[in-house]
């Protein structure tokens, strides 16, 4: 599904991310850890466009991706989350959710200017599609509510909500448990797993939360200073003294 | 539904009312009063294009005046009589193939806004590579280059001497039809999908990109639909005014419609249109200023500039007790009239109790 070959990224005289090589099957949830300043979120940039990779190359469906722009890369079938949450904040939830149904409306600007029926059509589909994802995430009776004003878990489960409303098939989640409670991120666990088989999805997730990653992830690569240091399933990395060195340090 | 239909029929008597207010205007104010009833509206067309890029779009652009100015010259000279150019043209002859070109009013006027549009499509493209401020100062960069090409294109434009005697084609109906055209454009436009994210790229830039949107292309969509707005305005103005010259279309110009944007409300077309009528009806009310003034001790001989003066404390206020102008980002709607009288009656109620 989703393929990085040796992408280095650097920044001046720095390397933020140095050779990495990750490579995801259809429909596996990947964890990406590593301490803070690691390089996992440049990676994800790398991945989406954001950055282009100074070396190496990122395949998606057998297909080079590197130097697309994010939107290109979106429309292609990758969608993402962010660590800081950027949703709309002018808009409401149901707004926030259709801004990500254009993609695949392909209607032309006369047509939406002047609501030629091809369009409405196309719109009234949107608005569907997007109360149905609300409503299996509950959030569906929080539609007019402004996405600012709700609680900050059900605005990290919006925003993934958005990124699935561009249909994706391959889902990168920045940090989804940041800043929740610990029953909050026993939630997200069940919610991640329950999307993927729903959405027919493949998803990588960056995470902090160990509880999170070792639950849910089925392999995960170790990031430090931009190295990969390990990569296998949970219980080979939670042995694995190079990550134990990483995470807690040792003399 | 019973609300919707209620909302539709008292939508229907508004818009008649206003038709009737405007006819009897037109019919019984002197030429004076109407000229500034007209100007109020092509202020009102030139407000919303502005507030597109500067209040939905999030692009701050100071470059209005330049494609009012290409508008302008467009039309007019599409428009006047092979004669009228002779008289104008005494300095160096005209070229000679648009002399005889004379076109009917409103195939000019969409020419007008075509040209416009397509000049700021070629500046959009290297301009949108910059943002905030570095974007106002490139776009006002661009409108000085467009009136200095202007000034010294003698044969093409007459220059500096400007063009006098362009048809007078802007009446009542024609300038208000345009800003009621102007508007639903506008509300069809921020309605639809291409509408959300347009106010996306406003929102998050990142996060819009994220989702698909290609950022760039709504900018310079964006830009472009402005700037033919902003060309059709510019080309009304000439066609009041009758006569244009290069110095009409400097920075204060730009200035007076972002005035009028930010006065109304950034990324509100309610307070656009309201806004462009009250800063157009001020500027005439409040010119006794400028005139000599006996205010019994206190005899001034004429201050010009007083009335900016004023202007600009009204601006300050604004900005200061209602940060976000006269509407901020809301828009005129029946159930949000029907909210503000209840609560308009509660208070009174609740005062009268006392």
């Amino acid at each position: 599904m989703l393929r990085t070959d040796s992408v280095t990224m650097r920044f001046g005289g720095l390397t933020a991310v140095n050779d990495l090589n990750i490579e995801i099957q259809k429909n596996e949830i990947v964890g990406l850890i590593g301490p803070n300043g690691a390089g996992k979120t440049t990676a994800f940039n790398t991945i989406t466009g954001v950055y282009r990779p100074t070396e190496g190359c990122v395949y998606f469906k057998g297909k080079a991706m590197t130097g697309a722009k994010p939107h290109a890369i979106t429309e292609a079938g990758i969608a993402r989350t962010f660590q800081n949450i950027r949703l709309f904040k002018d808009m409401n939830v149901l707004e926030n959710i259709l801004v990500a149904c254009h993609l695949r409306m392909g209607t032309g600007l006369f047509a939406n200017i002047l609501h030629l029926p091809g369009y409405l059509r196309k719109e009234k589909e949107s608005r569907d599609f997007a109360m149905s994802l609300l409503e299996s995430v509950g959030l569906a009776d929080l539609a007019a509510e402004s996405a600012v004003s709700l609680p900050y878990g059900k605005q990290r489960r919006l925003e993934i909500v958005r990124a699935l409303a561009t249909r994706p098939s391959l889902l990168l989640l920045d940090e989804p448990a940041a800043g929740m409670n610990p029953q909050e991120s026993l939630e997200l666990m069940d919610f991640i797993s329950q999307i993927r088989d729903q959405y027919d999805l493949t998803i990588l997730l960056i995470e902090h939360h160990m509880q999170v990653v070792m639950g849910v992830c089925s392999r995960m690569y170790v990031l430090d200073y931009g190295v990969t240091i390990a990569h296998g399933n949970p219980q080979e990395i939670q042995n694995d003294p190079k990550v134990i060195e990483a995470y807690l340090g040792v003399d | 539904m019973n609300m919707k239909r209620k909302n539709i029929i008292r939508s229907a008597i508004g818009l008649l009312a206003l038709l009737l207010v405007l006819a009897l205007c037109n019919a019984f104010l002197g030429p004076f009063a109407v000229r500034i009833m007209n100007l109020s509206a092509i202020y009102i067309v030139l407000a919303l294009s502005l507030n597109l890029l500067n209040g939905f779009t999030g692009l701050f652009s100071l470059g209005h005046a330049g494609f009012m100015a290409v508008g302008a010259y467009v039309s007019a000279l599409l428009t006047m009589t092979p004669a009228q150019k002779t008289m104008n043209y005494f300095l160096t002859p005209i070229v000679p193939w648009l002399q005889n070109i004379q076109l009917p009013f409103p195939v000019a006027l969409l020419l007008a806004g075509a040209a416009a549009a397509f000049v700021g499509f070629l500046i959009a493209a290297p301009a949108l590579r910059l943002r905030d401020d570095y974007l106002a100062i490139a776009t006002l960069g661009f409108a000085e280059i467009i009136r200095v090409l202007i000034t010294n294109a003698q044969a093409l434009t007459n220059g500096a001497q400007g063009l006098k005697g362009i048809p007078k084609f802007a009446t009542t109906w024609v300038v208000w039809g345009c800003a009621a055209l102007a508007v639903l454009f506008l509300v069809m436009l921020l309605r639809s999908s291409f509408g959300r994210t347009i106010k996306a790229v406003r929102d998050d830039e990142i996060a819009a990109e994220a989702m698909g949107v290609n950022v760039f292309r709504v900018k310079v969509t964006s830009f472009v639909i402005s700037s033919f707005w902003a060309g059709i305005g510019g080309a009304l103005l000439g066609h009041m005014i009758t006569t244009i010259d290069p110095k009409m279309f400097t920075l204060m110009l730009t200035f007076n419609i972002l005035l009028i944007v930010v006065l109304g409300g950034n990324g509100s077309i309610t307070g656009s249109v309201f806004g462009a009528i009250i800063v157009t009806v001020l500027m005439e009310a409040l010119r006794f200023l400028d005139m000599p003034m006996n205010l019994f001790f206190i005899k001034t001989n004429g201050l010009p500039g007083l009335r900016m003066v004023i202007f600009s404390i009204i601006l300050m206020a604004v900005v200061l007790y209602r940060q976000r102008g006269l509407m901020g980002s809301k828009e005129f709607s029946w159930p949000g009239i029907d909210r503000f009288l209840g609560l308009l009656k509660r208070k009174l109620v609740s005062k009268g109790g006392r």
